[in-house]
């Protein structure tokens, strides 16, 4: 039952794949001539709507792609430009040009966007070969069945249901690989190429550096700002009370100890606003004992009853350290404010070269990331080290947060194990039997030459030199073997570990 | 008495030698780096060590691992600990051995000369000095835990003065009560926390340092 209602599934499915090629190549049909219209004729008006219709298209096909054949494909164009800003004087600059509304800049934005993104190109070639590439392959039972019926009105409907029949037994194993191929055409045609994954990446990257250093700035702004109105004001009064001490000292020493006594006072405070000040740029314990420590120096300042488990191999750089501290230092701070919680527990892990920081708490839960701003700071925080929070936080809890920080640490080269040794040893012996002392000793022994120099197989008496000449040239050949297959095992295993 | 002691920056390391002499004790030693000081105290075995946690060479927390690498080779060793802040997490590690004879105070507590002395002076002879900042963060982190909420203010003020290390007479002495009264609320503060009483000042507090500490 649950198979006939799959196969109905996908026949149904294939053939709206079929359909939805269609569709595209009239999309196309519409680009194309948009393209045309607007390189031959000038009409430059045609082209953003054609393009846009064309990438509604393949914005379904990639939809449909991730949804019936569980392949997700990530939109490959260029983030869209932003709305032109006029100048100090009002006007919109575009080059050289200047213009009094924003029409003509905001289309000439559009246009640079649409026309200079390979991703417009590779969707306009998509669509034109869509019936093709996989529509084709979709559309072949629905073909086959509209075959049958052909025949069968033509006046012959043995063989037309001969026709149909094949169309709905073949569909049950056809059309499901059908939906999955044309899943893995579209991947291949209309996924992101490596350079536009490259330039998102970048883009990524810059805003992610731009925000780093904005908050930076603001937070060194805010460093100068108290220590110009506290501890250096305080220092200034105190300096002044110890001089009109000074003063006092031989004729009012009552007053002078009073004034002393005011100054020491002073200092104090001083110190106290330092010490503060100092816990919010970089806390103590973590310059002085690492993550570990300092997490759990945390742990004993919270109010919760936190269990705090720590599997680090070594140190993260500084920079690093200080996000996971502080995130984890935030995350901690919310659960005992919002979450209602009185257990957590925090577990920092190495996860081969990233580092993993988990934090759980028995409160209500619904913690939202796009709502509370903490979680919004720890996220900024954490971006500038590609590191990234995840936060699962259902109404009545509990309350889990996951950071990940990717590259967090070095990655040493996998010591040489004996299998790299073995494959190095292949690469490096297996041309010496397979060509001197094989193939090229068989064609001297063919061609009957009298030339034995240190050809092994020439060298032994007549009736082993062909059973050595074959040895040598299997022993070349396993050799080789043998080193392409340790070579192939090695990268898989590597490209393992850095996926 | 005689007297370690370690710091790295030259004008307090004189200063607090000066006062440390003008109150009676003998410093035989004043050192300024983690590797002098475990040195120092193992060598001379003084009756009370006084420590800068931050020292040369690593400048991370060279002095607490030096005092607590001479405590474990000789038990009890009294080691006043200072530092420019106070972490719990330390104050537990110098607690750890549970055998008292530990002190962990901030640096501006030296302003008050007489108060410091007094501190090193009860660390010397088994007590415990630790910091009014330790404790309030102690309690902080305590907040949620039920005993506690039951006591008084004026029990609450009795036991932070207790888990600084102070005995009956100076807790009496500070909040104006006298001895017996002190007394009085010691015994309450026990029974509500579920504490076995003790007539000796250094083992309460130890016990009520290891009460906070079980959060």
């Amino acid at each position: 039952m649950t198979s006939a209602r799959s196969t109905l599934t996908a026949l149904a499915r294939s053939t709206a794949l079929a359909g939805l090629a269609l569709a595209g190549l009239a999309a196309g049909l519409v680009m194309l001539a948009a393209v045309l219209l607007t390189f031959l004729v000038g009409l430059v008006i045609v082209f953003p709507p054609a393009v846009r219709l064309g990438r509604a298209v393949t914005r379904l096909q990639r939809e449909l792609a991730a949804r019936w054949s569980g392949i997700p494909i990530d939109d490959p164009y260029r983030p869209e430009p932003p709305p032109p800003v006029p100048q100090a004087d009002g006007w919109y600059r575009d080059g050289r040009t200047l213009y009094k509304r924003p029409t003509v800049p905001a289309f000439n934005k559009r246009w640079n966007w649409l026309t200079k993104d390979p991703a417009t190109w590779r969707d306009l070639a998509y669509l034109l070969s869509a019936p093709l590439a996989g529509g084709f392959a979709a559309a072949a039972p629905l073909l086959a069945t509209a075959y049958g019926v052909a025949w069968a009105a033509g006046g012959n409907p043995v063989v037309g249901a001969a026709w149909i029949l094949l169309a709905v037994i073949g569909g049950r194993w056809y059309a499901p690989w059908a939906v999955r191929l044309h899943g893995q055409v579209a991947a291949a045609l209309l996924g992101p190429t490596e350079k536009a994954r490259l330039a998102q990446r970048v883009s990524r990257l810059d805003a992610a550096r731009t925000e780093a250093v904005d908050s930076q700035a603001a937070e060194l702004r805010r460093i100068e700002r108290d220590l110009h109105d506290g501890a250096q004001a305080r220092l200034v009064a105190i300096g002044m009370t110890i001089g009109a001490a000074e003063q006092l000292l031989e004729s009012d020493p009552q007053a002078a100890r009073a004034l002393l006594g005011k100054a020491r006072e002073a200092s104090a405070t001083a110190l106290q606003e330092i010490r503060r000040l100092v816990r919010g740029i970089h806390p103590p314990v973590l310059a002085e004992r690492g993550l570990g420590d300092a997490v759990r120096a945390l742990a004993l300042d919270s109010p919760l009853r936190t269990h705090v488990t720590i599997d680090l191999s070594e140190r993260a750089s500084a920079p690093l350290e200080s996000a996971a501290y502080f995130a984890v230092s935030e995350l901690l701070a919310n659960a005992a404010r919002h979450g209602d919680a009185t257990e957590a527990w925090v577990d920092v892990s190495t996860q081969g070269p990233s580092l993993r920081v988990t934090v759980t708490d028995d409160g209500h839960g619904g913690a939202d990331p796009e709502r509370g701003t903490g979680l919004r700071g720890i996220e900024r925080r954490l971006g500038a080290f590609d590191g990234v929070l995840a936060v699962s936080s259902p109404a009545g809890g509990p309350t889990t947060a996951v950071i990940e920080l990717p590259r967090a640490f070095r990655v040493r080269p996998a010591p040489l194990s004996p299998w790299r040794y073995l494959g190095r040893l292949c690469w490096a012996l297996w041309p010496i039997p397979l060509f001197p002392q094989g193939l090229v000793a068989m064609v001297l022994k063919l061609m009957g030459s009298p030339v034995k120099s240190w050809f092994l197989g020439l060298r032994v008496s007549e009736p082993f030199q062909w059973p050595v000449i074959m040895g040598m040239i299997l022993l070349g050949g396993g050799l080789l073997a043998v080193a392409l297959a340790t070579t192939a095992r090695t990268r898989e295993a590597e490209g393992g570990a850095c996926g | 008495m005689r007297v370690v002691l370690a710091e790295d920056l030259h004008l307090l390391r004189e200063g607090l030698v000066a006062l440390l002499r003008a109150h009676g004790f003998e410093v035989v030693a004043a050192v300024e780096s983690g590797p002098e000081l475990l040195a120092a105290l193992v060598g001379e075995r003084p009756d009370v060590a006084v420590v800068d946690v931050r020292l040369p060479p690593t400048f991370t927390d060279e002095g607490l691992q030096a005092a607590l690498a001479a405590r474990r080779q000789v038990p009890g060793l009294p080691v006043l600990v200072l530092s420019q802040h106070v972490e719990q997490l330390y104050a537990r590690e110098l607690l750890a051995d549970g055998s008292g004879g530990v002190g962990y105070l901030l640096k501006d507590r030296v302003f008050n000369g007489e108060q410091f002395v007094d501190a090193v002076r009860r660390v010397a002879a088994g007590g415990t000095a630790m910091d009014p900042d330790v404790i309030a963060r102690l309690l902080a982190s305590n907040a949620r835990n039920e005993p506690l909420g039951r006591l008084t203010p004026r029990e609450r003020e009795v036991l932070e003065l207790m888990a600084e290390g102070r005995s009956n007479a100076a807790i009496g002495q500070r909040l104006f009560l006298s001895d017996s009264a002190v007394g009085k609320h010691t015994a309450s503060i026990f029974a509500k926390l579920g504490l076995a009483p003790s007539d000796d000042d250094n083992r309460r507090v130890l016990a009520v340092l290891a009460f906070l500490n079980s959060k």
